[in-house]
């Protein structure tokens, strides 16, 4: 006798559940598909782009935090490093393509990564935050010495070069559909990460970890990697982001930066897919709509208010709340 | 005799000639004298980041509590000093005990509202939650007051100072190393050694006991934080003089101090008070013969002290 | 100069061959955008204030060109590159601004100027204080207006040298703009037979000054320079006053000083400093009548900077209505030809790498019993004449100086 002849409804419940699930998601996702595709021929491209380089940060940043539990607070440093490394090197070679200083830019965050996570996964909660923040602020004071990167003025004129050696991103839509491209396929690889096995034993470890040690999960090393992709992904959003802007600048290093990618995935939703996105744009919108009104000298009490009434109130984010409200208005 | 310095761009190391006090014992190339007097300084500013660190180390260690606003908290310390003495001409001496008592009281409104809905849950909340908090209040000063910094005169009394043969030594500079280590002292011996201190670190390891002997639990956190608020609070008074009052002074010191309390160990406050004095040297030290990297050799530092005891210097748990 | 008038000549045939294709003001609108810091460290230098200083040149000129009318836009650039460059080339790319004015922190203005080579669209740097905005960072697409840091290190220190200082501690802020202050004061204090005996490279920026003074006195320099900006200097004059640097007779030369900060300080802690300054409101009867409309407007007195906006946005109008213009190349033309002479420059002409050369002053801050009231900080000592002032063509880095 097995258990769907016990209860044959329930079962049948549950996988149309499912089914109308995942064709709700798919129908959400294809909507902003278009969205996004039609999108640069009303807003001005580059502003779109910034969204989509921090929402591809933010999105690096919820697969360790969100997905693993894990605060950091010195993904700033991965950000920057991808950035100067792909800015510094389309900057030298004026015959490198653009990917590859990308693919550079980011394998060297990645490696940082690595650094990082072996110098600090043995700790937990707010030591394990600390120690990120200090290893951080050590690539910001490296940056800050080191003459490649420009010091305070920063890494300018960054060549947008040639994709592939022949599609010229100095066109805005051009690099428009670039940073698209290069975003979505990360957030389909983040997205098959989370519901992949691997994913499910990150979500164990973040929801027990003892019980995950007992069943058997080398716990270190499921960290370890958690942590590296998601520094890779950091980098990668800030090479596409020093392309994007032709700019990079010790910003991108100072722990405020590691402070806004938590506000970003925080507001928009941790531990979700679409959160870290719509957080991205959230903060990024209200940046520049509030820089432009009346308000524009209360930006930053603006969002440390946003900031503290989340935490206070809004735990699960714009998009957690939202599901939360529809569950419960349909069941 | 003078010699020629070296400045070159490629080497921004200290250089000294010795045209000061005849000394001429050098250690890797600095005078004797030079030293002692960067190892004073040392530690007045360790003496600072001790009475700054303490607080955070209460609010962390007995209430386990990430208190991210301490910054502001030390910034609005000496932001109020400065506007009761413009407003109200509120001198120095009577602002040592009223700013921190307000301060204090802003504290414990802030955990009375806002930290108490979160008790209980991971202690990265209180993180989050007290550090937009700082945002917002370092905001909202900011549009006030701007960041060009307030002036605070010097207390009549301080002004100049005394020859102490390897340095001139400003008054103002011997009280505060005096006055911090002093309250320093005082309170570490409160929480460790009076009856005081001990329902204080009964009731915030097990309130519910501590209430069924009849002790208001809650009250005794508010105004734990609170007073971990008036340290800061003080700090900031003391500050006044010396530095620039700006909105934002808090907010890089902030890294600093948890640096300290970290490394320090985080329940541990007697911990607490000597590292932030032995940080203090550490970094005098680093000012001394490599000053491009003062502001970020304490991070190192906690790197190499994690790796090795992961509690901390004095901590007690992992 | 031969050369660059030469080089002048052929660019104003070329302009006019040029101008008479783009004799017309685009969307019937001038747009001017100003950028600066609004909410940090540099906000009273320039700030909000500027942005009337700015409003009341185009008032005085009349609020319109030649019938097109004058637009205004401005950001705050919180002294960060990043937020710059993203809000110049949103302006320059989306919303048709002509000219960026205000430009304060030096890492700004450089990386402003890409976008607007880019996209021939004109700056006018009026904040900056970095000499390498005209030298190797210099493009077609900019003008650098009231002062570098190149006269403030001649001026300065060779006046201290001059008056005995021969021994020099130098204080550096350790960054690009900090080094090349620090290359500036050691290229001239060796030219006047002064000798460096030290410097120290503190980071930026730094709150606390107490172990540098220290080891400044300990150096027993005659003088202690400081080659750093904005709060790093405030913060340094005021722990060198509390450690009684100039008590016990060492100098103090501060290289880079505004009003707003020697105001800030107060007669008290900056008496006897020696700066250099391109303007100061009390010269004259026209820089009083000046300032006495900025005060009524903002509250406070002008800095060199807010009358180096008004005047280059005056500049900057007439040229668009005498080449009845805006593109970028025919308006910049038109103003390296026009000599200016005004309330804020005697003496003043753009030159091909868009340096804007005019008169420079040396002053001393007052003491308190010479000061009479809040603003009344300076006293003129001497003047600097244009052309002894600024970096020589000769030795120029920039690719626009034809140097044979």
């Amino acid at each position: 006798m097995s258990r769907s002849d016990i209860r044959p409804d329930m079962g049948t419940a549950i996988l149309a559940q499912q089914k109308t699930e995942r064709r709700n998601r798919l129908i959400v996702n294809g909507l902003l598909l278009l969205l996004l595709l039609v999108a640069p021929f009303a807003v001005y491209p580059v502003f779109l782009m910034k969204i989509l380089c921090f929402a591809l940060f933010a999105v690096a940043f919820n697969l360790l935090f969100g997905f693993t539990g894990l605060l950091s607070f010195g993904h700033a440093a991965f950000l920057a490093t991808g950035g100067y490394t792909t800015g510094y090197l389309l900057s030298t070679y004026p015959g490198l393509t653009t990917e590859t200083g990308i693919i550079a830019g980011t394998a060297v965050a990645t490696i940082m990564g690595l650094a990082f996570a072996l110098l600090s996964i043995r700790r937990q909660g707010i030591y394990f935050a600390m120690v990120t923040l200090a290893l951080s602020q050590l690539v910001f004071f490296f940056f800050v010495q080191s003459s490649f990167t420009g010091g305070e003025d920063g890494m300018h004129g960054i060549p947008r070069g040639a994709l592939f050696g022949a599609i010229s991103l100095d066109n805005n839509l051009a690099m428009y559909y670039f940073t698209l491209a290069v975003f979505l396929a990360c957030y389909l690889l983040v997205q098959r990460i989370v519901t992949s096995p691997y994913g499910q034993a990150l979500k164990a470890i973040n929801q027990n970890e003892p019980r995950a040690v007992s069943l058997g999960y080398n716990v270190d090393r499921y960290k370890i990697l958690a942590f590296v992709m998601s520094a890779g992904l950091a980098g990668l959003a800030g090479s596409m982001k020093s392309v994007v802007f032709q700019l990079t600048s010790l910003n991108d290093a100072q722990w405020h930066m590691s402070g806004e990618v938590i506000l970003m995935t925080l507001v928009g939703g941790l531990g979700t897919l679409l959160g870290p996105v719509v957080g991205a744009a959230f903060v990024v919108n209200i940046e520049y709509h509030l820089s432009q009104s009346a308000f524009r000298d209360w930006v930053d009490p603006i969002l440390g208010g946003i900031f503290m009434l989340t935490v206070l109130a809004f735990r699960s984010g714009i998009v957690g709340e939202f599901q939360k409200f529809f569950k419960k208005k349909f069941g | 005799m003078r010699t020629a310095g070296i400045h070159d761009n490629r080497t921004p190391y200290y250089v000294f000639a010795s045209g000061g006090v005849g000394s001429m014992v050098t250690i890797f190339g600095v005078p004797l004298a030079v030293l002692s007097g960067q190892l004073l300084i040392g530690v007045i500013n360790g003496a600072f980041y001790a009475l700054l660190s303490l607080g955070l180390a209460i609010i962390f260690g007995l209430l386990k509590i990430i208190n991210f606003a301490h910054g502001a908290m030390y910034m609005l310390g000496a932001m109020a000093t400065v506007v009761l003495f413009d407003a109200f001409g509120i001198n120095y001496w009577v602002a040592l005990f009223v700013v921190p008592v307000l301060v204090g009281l802003v504290g414990v409104v802030i955990e009375y509202f806002l930290l108490r809905r979160i008790a209980g849950q991971d202690h990265i909340y209180s993180l989050l939650l007290t550090f937009g908090a700082a945002l917002l209040i370092q905001g909202v000063l900011t549009n006030f007051y701007g960041v060009s910094g307030l002036r605070y005169a010097m207390p009549d009394v301080f002004k100049g100072g005394m020859n102490l043969g390897f340095m001139f030594l400003p008054y103002y500079r011997a009280w505060v190393i005096a006055v911090a280590l002093l309250v320093c002292f005082a309170t570490w011996f409160m929480i460790e050694k009076t009856k005081l201190g001990a329902y204080l670190r009964a009731g915030t390891e097990d309130s519910q006991l501590m209430q069924g002997f009849g002790i208001n639990v809650p009250l005794l956190i508010s105004l734990t934080y609170g007073f971990g608020v008036m340290l800061a609070a003080f700090a900031g008074v003391l500050a006044a003089p010396i530095y620039s009052v700006t909105p934002i002074m808090g907010s890089h010191l902030l890294i600093t101090v948890f640096a300290v309390v970290v490394i320090g160990g985080m329940g541990s406050i007697g911990g607490a008070i000597i590292t932030g004095i032995l940080m203090g040297v550490v970094e005098g030290l680093t000012k001394t013969f490599y000053p491009p990297a003062s502001s970020a050799v304490i991070f190192l530092v906690m790197v190499v002290v994690l790796m090795c005891r992961p509690a901390g210097l004095f901590g007690k748990e992992a | 100069m031969k050369t660059s008038n030469k080089i002048v000549a052929t660019a104003a045939a070329l302009a006019v061959l040029a101008g008479s294709a783009h004799a017309e003001i685009a969307d019937d609108t001038v747009k001017i955008g100003y950028l600066a810091d609004m909410s940090g460290t540099y906000r009273d230098l320039a700030g909000p204030n500027g942005l009337k200083a700015l409003e009341m040149a185009i008032a005085d000129f009349g609020g319109e060109v030649n019938g097109a009318k004058i637009e205004i836009v401005s950001a705050d650039d919180r002294n960060s590159p990043d937020i710059a460059s993203s809000t110049v080339r949103r302006w320059v790319e989306n919303d048709n601004v002509d000219m960026v004015a205000g430009l304060v922190a030096s890492s700004v203005s450089i990386a402003v100027s890409d976008i607007l080579e880019e996209n021939d669209k004109l700056g006018i740097v009026s904040g900056s204080a970095a000499s390498s905005i005209t030298n190797e960072h210099c493009t077609p697409n900019h003008i650098h207006y009231v002062y570098d840091t190149y006269p403030l290190a001649n001026g300065t220190a060779s006046a201290v040298v001059n008056q005995g200082g021969k021994t020099w501690y130098i204080l550096t802020a350790d960054y690009a703009f900090g080094h090349a202050m620090e290359a500036d004061v050691t290229r001239v204090v060796e030219a006047n037979g002064g000798e460096i005996v030290g410097t120290l490279r503190h980071p930026f920026p730094t709150p606390d000054f107490s172990s540098f003074i220290l080891q400044a006195q300990a150096s027993g320099a005659e003088v202690v320079a400081l080659a750093n900006a904005g709060a790093d200097t405030t913060n340094a004059i005021n722990t060198a006053s509390e450690f009684g640097v100039t008590q016990s007779g060492q100098t103090l030369a501060a290289l880079l000083l505004f009003l707003s900060d020697v105001h800030a300080l107060g007669a008290e802690a900056a008496q006897g400093i020696q700066l250099t300054t391109g303007w100061y409101w009390d010269m004259n009867e026209e820089t009083r009548a000046w300032s006495d409309r900025f005060l009524a407007k903002t509250g406070v007195r002008p800095t060199m900077v807010h009358a180096g906006i008004y005047s280059s946005t005056t500049q900057y109008l007439k040229a668009v209505a005498a080449t009845e213009s805006d593109d970028a190349q025919t308006v910049r033309t038109h103003m390296m030809e026009t000599p200016i002479n005004d309330m804020f420059a005697k003496n003043g002409r753009i030159r091909i790498d868009g340096r804007m050369v005019h008169d420079m002053y040396l002053a001393e801050v007052k003491t308190p019993a010479e000061s009479k009231d809040e603003w009344d900080l300076y006293k003129i000592l001497q003047t600097i004449p244009a052309d002894e002032a600024y970096r020589p063509l000769s030795e120029s880095q920039c690719p626009l100086v034809e140097n044979s």
